[in-house]
């Protein structure tokens, strides 16, 4: 019996009355409780480590445990379908809560399958629990069918249930889960689901359906809780000046005049930032406005990022080979053996997530630094109690964390500094409670952005036509952040290579909304659609030959050629192109757009797409992302840029860092969803990249021009059409 | 340190503040009306949209001074007692938010122009939408949701 890892258990525990039950899986025995004493509540958990999916009460409803993030992605309604499904739970009587943030409970299989993870990045949510939900919910079915078996006296192979209810069909028998609670009785051993056991496609009914997301009515009322609206007795508030120079290190002149402030409490020196406590978060604010800081050189002085490509250009010429990410045949002798070699450089500039909540997290430590409580909207880690163990020095029982709805993840918030942060105010200001809160200009200039990079591709095309090799040199800071998303699994290029050419500049870099694939994606389909040109195939066509041995992938262009109705001639003034993106589901993208060719602006106004993500559990939800994947693909390729001046970001809030608003969304953005019975695929990060690509070789066709470099602002429109 | 007494949503709230402090700090952390939502700071992102006096107005900007003469200040909590009002409905119907941190925003906007012109063109909301910012992308169906709001309410449903 592990006590203290029933902390968080007996809490919501507390907060309900009536009859529970809970039912474990990961390969734990599962109990019941099966009563509404609270007292023999307590005395059940004292007994049993407890895992719990659901509790059921004796009016019949049923609370499903969310393990993952919700961020807008719909977990909070995907996941709980998933295991409704195969409870064959009554949906009209189930509630949802986030689970207890403890992996070896509510862990996923992680990139290791022996692993565990609680961890809402890279769209693995649905991929990750698909059959982790259903084989709990089967298992919680099976309780419930073996109690009944128990109660009436029949064997369980007899027994049925839907919505719900349990049936006996030979003596007519009908019993509701509610009403089955106080007849709950363990098996001795739970059987352990396989995948074949569970239901198949067919047999579905509520996956696949529009099942209302289940918190959607708490996000029009104002009442959905992010942690920036955690309030509690006592509380303080933290801010930091963190400058605009990453990686200096501040010197505070005029520490003595901050602390004579009537409310301030106390200045908390980081290597990176100060500090300070107020008692409100008006006073905190205003106080940040007067530290008189002196800040250090850093890695990043002396950085200009727009003139960086001309470096970056050079390390893609050089010889020497760079960290290779894919090799798959031999480019080399493919270029050889080429009729035609063609080549281009690709660019963009950095991205920031600005996520409409700014960073912020509330943390009490109690007064003997033993235990912590932490409010925050995460999209967790690789250690589910984000670090604050290890900086309070405490065992991760003694930490609670309450994961709160995210205004906004993106990325941004699978990187825990902010909750770190907050942590150490905390721990010097405990025992009272702390939020921290970034303000706007700290979250765009200590922002952690996707990385600025340079993309050369060299492609080999033989007599035939045929593109023989295809050679891809990744040059940016970050790694993975940059070199992801080049692969091509989905096109028939015998010969491929994948590298990265590494550089860095001190500047923070963080996974950003399709990581890698954005720029990768945009490079290579650009290739593709010169490539194209020059051999005067449509770029439809090319495509099609290419996928011809990945029928899912051609599945996608074929259905979006036809519903964008490609072969058609556009309205005058106005061009089409196409972009393929495979991140996990697979997605073609076609969009028609015009430019002003005075102003440089483009308008993009429609975007058809057709994805294959397996199984989809949530078809409108599907759709939704698709929409929000492309207008934050818009944003991005349209408007959005971060730039470097001597280390110093130049970007500080939305005046100068611009989203796309509603007067510039399209007419229509359409999605078809391809049928299947293949494991369910994440979409969050599928229509993203595809923006790029498409507008570039839209805005070809429409101008003959070709834009290579991210993002296609205005003026960087004007300039390649006048050039 | 003032006092102030402000009508917010038919009630009388009294709170001690600085001079300056903004209307949002006020709302947020003094009164714990959280569902108008913090963002920029500078009036760009429109999270923050409230009612004063029946017009849209960015709480962010607002000196807490300035409206505690008897203006009528509505937020997302006053709109309805249970998510009935047509636009709360029509936001659910067209299953509009995603992540939700600017919806509050979205919806008071939106409000406000559908009282002042029920039955507003596609251009006609886009241009007044174009003040709240939502990185989501949901203004598809925002534009949806608001377009099924005018239909509800000029048809009297």
């Amino acid at each position: 019996m592990n006590v203290d890892k029933s902390i968080s258990r007996r809490k919501f525990l507390k907060s309900s009355s009536g009859a529970l039950l809970f039912v474990g899986a990961s390969g734990l025995l599962p109990m019941v409780v099966s009563c509404s004493n609270e007292k023999e509540i307590q005395k059940q958990l004292k007994k049993h480590q407890l895992t719990a999916w659901v509790q059921i009460s004796e009016d019949g409803h049923i609370t499903i445990y969310n393990p993952a993030a919700e961020m807008g992605q719909g977990s909070m309604t995907a996941l709980p379908v998933l295991f409704a499904e195969e409870m064959d739970a009554d949906w009209s009587k189930v509630q949802v809560e986030f689970s207890p943030q403890e992996t070896e409970i509510y862990g996923s299989p992680g990139w290791n399958p022996t692993t565990k993870l609680m961890f809402t990045v890279g769209s693995r949510t649905t991929n990750s629990y698909y059959n982790v939900m259903r084989k709990a919910g089967a298992q919680a079915r099976f309780v419930l069918l073996y109690s009944t078996a128990s109660y009436w006296q029949v064997p369980i192979s007899e027994l049925q249930v839907s919505n719900s209810i349990v049936i006996h069909d030979k003596t007519n028998k009908k019993i509701s889960f509610g009403d089955l609670v106080p007849f709950l009785v363990m098996p001795e051993t739970l059987p352990e689901f396989t995948n074949e056991q569970l239901k198949i496609s067919k047999d579905f009914k509520l996956i696949g359906t529009d099942v209302p997301r289940t918190e959607i009515p708490s996000k029009v009322d104002g009442s959905a809780q992010f942690a920036i609206d955690v309030r509690l007795p006592s509380m303080v508030y933290g801010v930091l000046e963190r400058g605009k120079l990453h990686g200096s290190q501040p010197t505070l002149l005029n520490e003595a005049e901050i602390l004579a402030h009537e409310g301030v409490l106390k200045i908390i020196k980081f290597d990176y930032a100060i500090g300070l406590i107020a008692k409100t978060l008006e006073l905190a604010l205003a106080t940040k406005k007067l530290l008189k800081i002196d800040w250090s050189d850093s890695p990043a002085t002396g950085y200009n990022s727009q003139e960086i490509y001309a470096t970056y250009e050079a390390m893609a010429a050089n010889d020497d080979k760079g960290k290779v990410k894919i090799e798959i045949g031999n480019v080399d002798l493919a270029r050889q053996t080429a009729d035609k070699v063609y080549s281009a450089d690709f660019k963009n500039d950095y991205v920031y997530h600005a996520q409409m909540e700014p960073l912020n997290a509330v943390v009490q430590v109690s007064a003997d630094l033993k235990n912590a409580e932490v409010w925050v909207g995460s999209q967790q880690g690789p250690d589910a109690k984000l670090g604050v163990p290890d900086l309070l020095g405490i065992p991760p029982e003694n930490v609670n964390v309450h994961l709160q709805y995210l205004g906004g993840g993106f990325g941004r918030r699978s990187m825990n500094d902010f909750v770190e942060e907050c942590t150490l105010l905390a721990k010097e200001i405990a025992p009272l409670p702390i939020k921290l809160i970034w303000t706007r200009e700290d979250d765009v200039t200590y922002g952690a952005y996707r990385p600025l990079s340079l993309q050369r591709i060299k492609a080999s095309v033989d007599k035939q036509g045929t593109i023989t090799g295809f050679a891809h040199s990744v040059v940016g800071d970050g790694g993975n952040l940059v070199a992801s998303g080049a692969r091509n699994d989905h096109y028939d290029i015998p010969n491929q290579f994948v590298e990265w050419r590494g550089d860095s500049h001190g500047v923070r870099l963080k996974h950003w909304r399709g990581v890698g694939h954005g720029p990768n994606k945009f490079a290579i389909e650009c290739m593709l659609d010169e490539i194209a040109y020059e051999q005067q195939v449509d770029p439809a066509n090319l495509r099609r030959k290419l996928m011809a041995k990945s029928s899912r992938a051609l599945a996608t262009l074929e259905k979006v050629l036809e519903l964008s109705h490609w072969n058609k001639p556009t309205t005058k003034g106005r061009a089409k192109g196409i972009s393929f993106v495979e991140h996990g589901s697979l997605g073609t993208g076609i969009c028609e757009i015009s430019v002003d060719v005075n102003t440089g602006k483009i308008s993009v106004h429609h975007f058809w797409i057709a994805l294959d993500a397996g199984v989809i559990v949530q078809p409108d939800n599907v759709k939704a992302q698709m929409e929000g994947g492309i207008i934050m693909g818009m944003s991005s390729v349209l408007n959005e840029q971060i730039t470097v001046v001597n280390g110093v970001i130049q970007q500080t809030n939305y005046h100068d860092y611009p989203l796309l608003r509603m007067q510039d969304i399209p007419d229509s953005i359409e999605t078809t969803l391809i049928s299947s019975s293949e494991v369910p695929q994440g979409v969050g990060e599928t229509a993203t990249p595809m923006v790029a690509g498409a507008i570039a070789n839209a805005f070809f066709s429409l101008t003959g021009k070709r834009l290579r470099h991210l993002p296609f602002t205005p003026d960087r429109v004007l300039e390649v059409l006048n050039s | 340190m003032a006092k102030y007494r402000l009508n917010i949503n038919t009630k009388k709230f009294d709170v001690e503040v600085d001079k300056g402090t903004s209307l949002l700090w006020v709302l947020r952390e003094h009164l714990g009306l959280t569902g108008t939502k913090y963002g920029c700071g500078i009036a760009q992102c429109g999270t923050c949209t409230l009612h004063i006096d029946g017009k849209p107005m960015q709480a962010c900007i607002l000196s807490v001074e300035n409206y505690a003469n008897g203006q009528k200040i509505t937020t997302i909590e006053g709109l309805s007692e249970d998510c009935s009002h047509p636009v709360q409905k029509a936001w659910i119907e067209a299953q509009a938010p995603q992540c939700g941190y600017c919806q509050s925003g979205q919806i008071m906007q939106a409000v406000a122009l559908l009282e002042e012109n029920p039955n507003p063109t596609r251009e006609e909301i886009k241009s007044h939408m174009n003040s709240v910012l939502c990185r989501c992308g949901t203004y598809m169906r925002i534009l949806d949701a608001i377009e099924l709001a005018s239909k509800n309410i000029t048809e009297g449903v």
